[in-house]
């Protein structure tokens, strides 16, 4: 356990601390600060942390101004979606190489892991065509698709890591007691890995969330998410620095504070099996 | 624990995950192969053929080219560095007896919450804009003329913004890594005489390094394909300055329009890739799985 | 029923052969214990039994019918893991519930079964907890309710004490001798403890190797050790074993003889100083260092009033030697 330490030492930490912490999440708090103030108030010289004039105007300007709630919606279907999907291909997966590895199992996924470092730009034009081509182009069950399978070797490691710390013993006894394969899963495994697939799903919603590349290429109105939305507010038309802000606190805010709330059981599932 | 029929169905269990991963690799890659080879300009669709080498050579002759492998390295070199660096000396603050280590978690944790072009953009405008940006006010106040970021200096700023989204993934891994460290090791090394500096450098480092291990693999993932934070905040400028190879491919695809020569650089960037990701799971895969 | 036939039973894994060919026949409603040091291939063969593990080679026959390729929960076997392997997600009951469960049985039938279980076992109380709450007693009890609701053939227990402290572990010893003779199952018992394989026993199957070296009833073990690596194991402490030319004058390569058939007399025919002595008060035991024979150890029954440095003269027992050739066979 940590030791008492004299409080003059705990003042210092703890006003370090909390500077740094502070300094780190300065960026955000400015942006929630600036979409509160009149555009004019915004662009202040000397700025001014707080100004006298608060307003909603912004918000409302930017929420009659585009369809927020449209684009709201298909960042959950396709973050939320691509995650659901993506867990149900890698439970089985993960299972195999965490209780049946063989002298592949760490090349497989480590292959698997490599195909995400491939850029998405060098391989833009022919999925373009290719979603064109299949009518997934501009659909959320194309994003749905797509995000998923970008964020499928992330959900295998991280299921994998966390079923490996399961006892063996537990599924052998499920297999004496005469589980099928499938009731083991369903029934044993899955439920003993819930805070485990829990951080996974957290995870991999906010990596989904905050995809920026292909939710914007392979969208133009229909299936187009935040991302898109806060990408059409940063097209060069003047500077409107409250309304940006505005914008831009709408599309990070659902993911912030679901992160927020969810914070200890996200950190815990971010060791990647690191932390023994 | 294994038995034939288990091993059978292991098989099958992850066959879906492997074909569907296999599929969406090299089916995109093998059309991206063929366009490398072909003369293909939307905006001259009548002309095409073969054309050999030529788009790889066009390529590999551009001074950008060079330029852009060179900022690539910087972006993904540079901020691994900062953000390991920063994210121990954080964590190692963080996980001091202070007042207040929930909200303070809160706080650090919140740029890997926000979007990309969401950063990107407040980077771009609230701090480094020169007329209307924070940091500009800031030089102003000390009485000196405005830094201009992202003309002046792109590949630095490039790097700061990418940084300050990575850093807490790096921190917080890092800080459950520190905690996760028994405290009776460090008190045995407080016994045998150890100042607290080699008790960082001799317990809590080793302790660390499958986590900085992580920490880099994953980051390395994404980094390679940074793209938006570049699009939003320099378009690879000044003139090149800013252009990494995805960028440069980009600016192939879309701004020339000419899909075969950013094919061939699409090819070229995943054969680089994956030259990192068997230098990286060499050294790093060893260290994963003990 | 639970008759266990195994013929020529191997394993290897790639070129280590884990078990060579191993025949054993197990009757019905006998306690069988697996013994031998770690890595000699017991819970292997258990786990072969179980169906956990194929075999590379041989024959399992379970009541007559071939149980070679069938998966572990068509065996009929019930069996009692050393961590217990508790599902944690699930209460107690739904624990002991859980066989009966995945074999469709109605929920009616299932809840008289557990209330029956739970009334042998001592878990009446427990079964709305979640096996983190329970002691490891209670655990291990769980783990063999579990097992007889599903009314097996046989039990099958991998070193299910070895997670205990001493004083549960006796206790938990009795219990499972008591169920034993209480259902009249087959019950197959693996451990590296000689003590729980001669308290508990019908039989006892010594391993070495992958290899059985002797199988018999535990006195028949103590009295009639066919080779040296039995004698060794079999008996606590350990037989002391003595070669040269105190063996040869026996006829043999190695003489063995246990501690407590050493004793110490004015007439002996050795003479040793003592190194060490323990006293239990029921029982002293001492090391004593005799020239040119080596470190011997003797059990002495009571208290000895013998201390380190004591120069005394000691002997076997008339008729209470082991003698064996220079292949390590009895003689």
């Amino acid at each position: 356990m940590a030791r008492a330490v004299s409080p003059r030492r705990k003042l210092i930490t703890t006003v370090a601390a909390w500077a740094v912490s502070l300094l780190i999440f300065f960026p955000v708090l400015w942006m929630i600060l600036t979409s509160f103030k009149t555009e004019a108030s915004a662009v202040a010289s000397p700025p001014q942390l707080f100004t006298a004039d608060w307003t909603l105007q912004n918000y409302s300007d930017v929420w009659a101004r585009s369809d927020y709630p449209r684009f709201f919606w298909n960042s959950v279907v396709i973050s939320v979606g691509s995650t659901l999907l993506g867990l149900a291909i890698a439970i089985p997966a993960a299972w195999s190489m965490a209780f049946v590895p063989g002298r592949k199992t760490k090349d497989l996924l480590m292959w698997m892991l490599s195909t995400k470092m491939m850029p998405g730009v060098a391989v833009l034009i022919p999925l373009y065509l290719l979603f064109q081509r299949t009518g997934l182009f501009d659909t959320k069950i194309g994003l749905v698709l797509a995000l998923m399978l970008m964020n499928l070797p992330i959900i295998v490691w991280m299921l994998y890591t966390y079923f490996k710390e399961i006892p063996s013993e537990i599924l052998e006894a499920s297999r004496m007691d005469g589980a099928s394969l499938w009731k083991e899963v369903v029934y044993v495994l899955t439920p003993m890995a819930i805070p485990g697939i829990a951080s996974t799903l957290l995870l991999n919603v906010i990596l989904a969330w905050n995809e920026a590349f292909w939710t914007i290429t392979l969208t133009t109105t229909k299936a187009a998410p935040l991302s898109a939305f806060i990408a059409s507010f940063s097209a060069p038309q003047g500077l409107f620095y409250a309304k940006l802000s505005a914008a831009s606190t709408m599309a990070i805010a659902p993911i912030l504070i679901l992160g927020w709330f969810s914070q200890k059981q996200l950190v815990r599932g971010l060791t990647f099996g690191a932390v023994k | 624990m294994s038995t034939q029929s288990n091993r059978a169905a292991a098989r099958l269990m992850v066959a879906p995950s492997v074909i569907l991963l296999f599929i969406w690799m090299i089916v995109p890659l093998a059309m991206t192969l063929y366009f490398s080879f072909r003369l293909y300009r939307l905006l001259s669709p009548e002309r095409s053929g073969w054309v050999g080498l030529a788009n790889y050579t066009w390529f590999l002759k551009s001074p950008e080219f060079w330029q852009a492998i060179g900022n690539t390295l910087a972006l993904v070199g540079g901020v691994l560095v900062i953000t390991v660096v920063l994210g121990i000396l954080i964590a190692l603050l963080i996980d001091q007896p202070v007042k207040g280590q929930g909200v303070l978690r809160i706080l650090v944790i919140a740029p890997f919450f926000v979007m990309p072009p969401v950063a990107a953009s407040i980077w771009k405008n609230l701090f480094m804009h020169p007329q209307n940006g924070l940091f500009a006010a800031v030089s102003r106040a000390f009485g000196a003329d405005p830094i201009l970021y992202l003309e002046n200096h792109p590949m630095l700023s490039v790097i700061g913004i990418v940084s300050w989204e990575w850093l807490p993934f790096a921190t917080l891994i890092l800080l459950t890594a520190m905690q996760s460290l028994s405290s009776e090791q460090l008190e045995a090394a407080e016994m045998d005489g150890a100042k607290p500096i080699s008790r960082f450098r001799y317990i809590v480092l080793p302790h660390l390094t499958r986590s900085i291990t992580v920490v880099i693999l994953i980051e390395t993932i994404f980094l390679l394909g940074i793209f938006g934070e570049i699009f939003t905040t320099t378009q690879g400028g000044p003139g090149s300055a800013s252009t990494t190879l995805p960028y440069m491919i980009f600016k192939q695809a879309i701004a020339a329009k000419d899909i075969g020569r950013a094919a061939a650089g699409g090819i070229i960037a995943v054969i680089l890739a994956n030259i990192v990701a068997i230098f990286l799971m060499r050294g790093i895969g060893r260290n994963l799985d003990a | 029923m639970g008759k266990i036939t195994l013929t020529q039973v191997r394993k290897s894994f790639g070129e280590t052969h884990v078990i060579p060919g191993i025949d054993l026949n197990i009757e019905h409603g006998e306690f069988v214990v697996f013994v031998g040091p770690s890595g000699c291939g017991k819970s292997t063969l258990l786990r072969l039994i179980a169906g956990l593990e194929d075999i590379s080679g041989g024959k399992i026959e379970i009541d007559g019918t071939d149980a070679t390729d069938l998966p572990p929960g068509k065996r009929g076997l019930a069996m009692v893991f050393q961590s217990y392997a508790l599902y944690p997600h699930m209460s107690v009951k739904k624990n002991i519930a859980f066989p009966l469960k995945m074999a469709g049985m109605d929920e009616a039938a299932i809840e008289a079964k557990v209330q029956s279980a739970a009334k042998i076992l001592n878990l009446a109380n427990y079964l709305e907890r979640k096996p983190g709450q329970l002691s490891g007693g209670q655990r291990q009890r769980v783990a063999i309710g579990r097992a007889i609701v599903r009314e097996p053939a046989a039990f099958l227990f991998d070193e299910p004490l070895s997670n205990l402290d001493a004083a549960l572990r006796v206790t938990m010893r009795q219990e499972i001798s008591e169920l034993h003779q209480k259902l009249a199952t087959t019950m197959i018992y693996v451990t590296h403890d000689q003590v729980e394989a001669m308290t508990m026993a019908d039989k006892i199957v010594v391993l070495n190797a992958g290899r059985i070296e002797q199988v018999g009833a535990p006195l028949e073990l103590y009295n009639h050790p066919q080779n040296l690596f039995v004698a060794g194991f079999i008996g606590s402490p350990k037989m002391n074993l003595i070669t040269g030319a105190e063996a040869q004058k026996h006829g043999c390569t190695t003489l063995g003889v246990r501690p407590e058939y050493i004793e110490v007399s004015a007439d002996g025919p050795w003479q040793g100083t003592i190194g060490l002595a323990e006293h239990l008060g029921s029982d002293t035991f001492l090391k004593v260092d005799v020239p040119g024979i080596g470190m011997l150890t003797v059990r002495g029954s009571g208290e000895m009033h013998l201390h380190h440095g004591n120069q005394i003269r000691l002997g076997p027992q008339a008729g209470k030697i082991y003698r064996f050739g220079p292949d390590g066979k009895a003689l």
